[in-house]
């Protein structure tokens, strides 16, 4: 909504930049009433109610509304928490069922008319859930191996020759306590910035054309087009990466479990 | 004209994770296709392998924003 009075008017096209994510407060000057802020407490209003719905009165011949809830349940539960982790998944089947259906719906904000705006293309909401996945996986993997364990696990592989441990023991905690929570964070980060700008690309630039001369005018319906066009490719990668995101939860968590990694 | 190089350089640095992610895939994809019921071993393998290789484009992502 806020990028629909930022249009070009009459000086020359102004295109999209991460500018336009900063959005201004909607509450006088207090900086935490942002759109993303209440986008996350709907998102939540939205799952809490959804999946209360779809559980109350459960029958052995299933609603509608349970089959939908039911089987969202079963792909975070059968493809992704017991293919990944194997024996010993239920416990984590509520944290990867919270961590898909709330990303899933904060992206699909996204190109929700209206709301149009991807929690997740501000930075900080998924560094909190790579920070949350981060506490899990190394609590997870230091309370079934001992602390010593784990962590001798971690910076001397086993298996390997006594001279590969120069490059490899620094390679290994750099990928354990960095580069796995940062990528897993910016991987969604950059997924929803791209995808929101691409959209913003076209249909911004749909509308300044539409402002121009005759044979521009002309144009800007491709424009449109394609941006509708890219509406649908961006549900596809809005639900790609929530998948991605719990796939990879999933997998560093079952790391963690593992015997050896 | 106006803009940065870095996005330029971002550009050229993501060429090698995209060819690698394709290549992961391709295997991937080459795998199922060859023996369907080796999917679960091969799924979390190549969504890790999938994962290191785009962390690096992740990288210059950020770098471009950042420097």
């Amino acid at each position: 909504m806020g990028n629909v009075t930022r249009s070009s008017g009459e000086g020359g096209f102004v295109p999209p930049s991460s500018a336009d994510f900063e959005l201004p407060p909607i509450f006088g000057d207090n900086a935490y009433t942002t759109k993303p802020i209440f986008l996350v407490f709907l998102s939540i209003i939205l799952i809490s109610v959804f999946f209360i719905l779809a559980s109350r009165r459960a029958a052995i011949v299933p609603s509608k509304l349970q089959f939908a809830g039911e089987s969202i349940y079963s792909f975070v539960r059968n493809d992704l928490a017991r293919d990944v982790i194997g024996h010993d998944f239920l416990r984590f089947v509520p944290y990867l069922f919270t961590l898909f259906t709330f990303i899933l719906v904060n992206n699909l904000f996204g190109i929700i008319p209206l709301l149009q705006f991807p929690t997740m293309s501000r930075v900080s909401f998924p560094y909190v859930l790579a920070v949350t996945i981060y506490l899990v996986f190394h609590y997870v993997g230091i309370r079934k191996q001992g602390a010593i364990k784990y962590f001798k696990e971690i910076m001397f592989m086993p298996g390997v020759p006594k001279a590969a441990y120069i490059l490899i023991t620094p390679l290994e905690i750099l990928t354990f306590f960095v580069v796995r929570p940062a990528t897993l964070a910016l991987r969604l980060f950059a997924n929803m910035f791209a995808g929101h700008l691409l959209l913003l690309v076209f249909i911004l630039g749909g509308e300044h054309l539409l402002q121009g001369v005759i044979g521009l005018k002309l144009i800007s319906p491709f424009a449109f087009i394609i941006g509708i066009a890219l509406t649908f490719f961006e549900f596809m990668v809005q639900c790609l990466q929530a998948y991605i995101f719990t796939l990879l939860a999933a997998l560093y968590i079952a790391g963690a479990l593992a015997d050896e990694h | 004209m106006e803009g940065t190089l870095n996005l330029v350089g971002f550009g050229l640095a993501a060429i090698g994770p995209g060819i690698a992610t394709g290549l992961i895939f391709a295997a991937y994809i080459n795998g199922v296709a060859r023996q369907p019921e080796a999917r679960s071993v091969l799924q979390p393998i190549a969504f890790l392998g999938f994962a290191l290789a785009e962390a690096l484009a992740l990288f210059g992502l950020v770098l471009a924003f950042v420097l």
